[in-house]
């Protein structure tokens, strides 16, 4: 039984150690500073260039829509539900936004490119079919449940006397929560925010579907791009012979993955870690 | 108007900002279910459930693809859960606090938010390449069996938490040991959460993509598996493969697809909520 939980251990070395080998053969080729300067990436075609920025510009471009998206209705979900609604309603809304989060980011992908798409170009009427916009919006939607459960859960934990000492004071329902309730429970809010984009970065089939395969450094969300996941996907699914220079790259793309997921799961410990007891 | 009306008012003003919020994801939610059953129920029959894959999508069907998913499915189900629960198990019940074990608890939280895109490739390296297992179903269940292994652990650990200290009290006071309790007093106590996180993890399973892609499934299967060394494709894969073409047909294709896939995810999601409820319900320490 130990030998089980230990397997775990050997799952991440083996992560470390798989991304870590292919890569450094890789920037055995290309030197790390090209890699992280230039500003192209285009290793599949005939005139090769490896600036990973274009992909990392995609991937937060979609994430960053996809927080705007969730943080805001989220948290209010989070402060209604908690300050406002009857319980029997928390009840029974709970478990439905919920049913949000356990659908297949596949299906998620084909309701980007067939109906949120075609729905945002009878506005925008500019927008590519391929996008950053409506990727990141469909994201969104798919991390509202997590952001909503996870600051509820932060909200409620806050003493009661804190909620009570704020009516004492006259305070309205609003102010309690926005003015007490958010603030003491902002650290758990953080927390919660920080594993969405972490999730959000990691995304993989609804950009790989709807927003595009054209590595492009920009911050306009119009137009067709491509991110880190999309790219790994794309090579994936090529007949890139194993051991190439190309096959080598969705390592390279996928070690700058997890060090950014990596970097903020353990930010999201640190902070739960730091600022948890403070009430007790 | 004084103040006090004013911030009466807004908090009127946030009270139905705050249910159109709730909603709003419900919305979305009944509209996509709403858009996907239109377009795809009239291509859902017999036929479609049990023909090969097909240039023509009319004549196209996802007999390897749900085939493929249920192997998928049943290999990892063999390989995760002795693993989750043993895991689980010595977590909860053996370990003591030391610096080994405190970072063992540290680096599950971890693998559970790595991204399934490096499982891939993961997976691609380790059972693809070095075990020499190609893109075959085995390789798939491996890779899906380490996405869900730190679910698992969770969810046990959860189960076993939830036993109280007195049964096990009751069981050493009787004589006993270590694994006599953990065996015949707390697991079974703890079966039903366990088995909730299991088919919540499979759940997850059921619908990925990105990780079985990296490791190289295929979109076009020519025939069904019959071994586990046997190429394969997956729903969600052919999902991907009929949504990312032009032609109109395919995304119909696609739609439907979406259906048998979601009626399978649902499935799954509703036996634990009903498994939960159940629990709940059976057992009042």
């Amino acid at each position: 039984m130990w030998l089980s939980a230990v397997i775990t251990i050997l799952i991440t070395v083996g992560i470390i150690w798989v991304l870590l080998s292919e890569s450094i053969s890789f920037f055995q080729v290309v030197p790390l500073s090209d890699f992280l300067t230039e500003k192209e990436w285009t290793p599949l075609f005939a005139d090769k260039k490896f600036g990973i920025m274009p992909l990392v510009a995609g991937t937060l471009l979609t994430t960053a829509v996809a927080i705007a998206v969730a943080l805001p209705i989220g948290l209010t979900i989070a402060v209604y539900l908690n300050e406002y609604a009857h319980n029997r309603m928390k009840q029974y809304v709970k478990p439905l936004l919920e049913i949000l989060a356990t659908i297949p980011t596949v299906v998620y992908g084909f309701f980007a490119l067939t109906v949120v798409t075609p729905f945002l170009q009878t506005i925008i009427p500019s927008l590519a079919g391929f996008n950053a916009l409506s990727a990141g919006i469909v994201m969104g939607v798919m991390i509202i449940p997590m952001i909503s459960s996870l600051s509820e859960d932060a909200i409620s934990s806050v003493p009661r006397s804190l909620r009570e000492a704020a009516y004492g004071m006259g305070s309205t329902r609003l102010q309690t929560s926005f003015g007490v309730m958010v603030p003491a429970a902002s650290s758990g809010i953080v927390v919660s925010v920080i594993l969405a984009i972490s999730r959000a970065v990691g995304e993989t089939m609804i950009v790989a579907i709807a927003a595009g395969q054209q590595p492009r450094l920009t911050l306009n969300p119009l137009v067709p791009i491509e991110t880190i996941t999309t790219y790994i996907v794309q090579v994936s699914l090529g007949d890139v012979p194993q051991g190439s220079l190309e096959y080598k790259t969705i390592f390279a793309a996928g070690i700058t993955l997890f060090v950014f997921t990596f970097a903020l799961n353990n930010l999201s410990f640190w902070i739960k870690k730091k600022y948890q007891e403070k009430y007790d | 108007m004084t103040n006090s009306d004013i911030n009466r008012l807004k908090d009127k003003a946030f009270q139905f900002f705050g249910i159109f919020c709730t909603f709003i994801g419900l919305v979305v939610l009944a509209i996509f279910l709403f858009d996907i059953i239109l377009e795809g129920a009239a291509r859902i029959d017999w036929d479609f459930l049990t023909s090969l894959p097909s240039r023509r999508a009319s004549r196209a069907g996802i007999l390897t693809a749900w085939v493929g998913t249920l192997w998928i499915l049943v290999l990892t189900t063999i390989i995760a859960f002795p693993l989750g629960v043993a895991a689980g198990v010595y977590l909860e019940e053996y370990s003591t606090k030391n610096r080994l074990n405190n970072f063992l608890e540290i680096n599950i939280a971890n693998l559970a938010g790595v991204p399934s895109i490096i499982y891939g490739l993961l997976g691609l390296e380790i059972f693809v390449r070095q075990m020499r297992l190609g893109g075959s179903l085995l390789a798939g269940a491996l890779t899906l069996s380490l996405l869900i292994l730190p679910i698992i652990i969770v969810t046990t650990r959860e189960a076993i938490k939830a036993v109280p200290r007195s049964i096990r009290d009751g069981s050493f006071a009787l004589g006993a040991s270590k694994w006599q309790t953990v065996w015949n007093q707390v697991l079974p106590a703890s079966f039903g959460g366990i088995l909730t996180g299991i088919i919540l993890a499979l759940s997850r399973a059921v619908g990925e993509a990105a990780p079985l892609i990296v490791i190289g499934a295929l979109a076009y299967v020519p025939f069904t598996p019959s071994t586990p060394l046997d190429e394969f494709t997956v729903l969600p894969i052919q999902i991907f493969n009929w949504t990312s073409r032009p032609q109109e047909a395919f995304l119909t294709n696609a739609a439907a697809a979406i259906i048998i896939l979601l009626i399978i995810t649902f499935m799954l999601n509703g036996l634990a909520v009903y498994l939960r409820n159940k629990q709940q319900k059976k057992i009042k320490w």
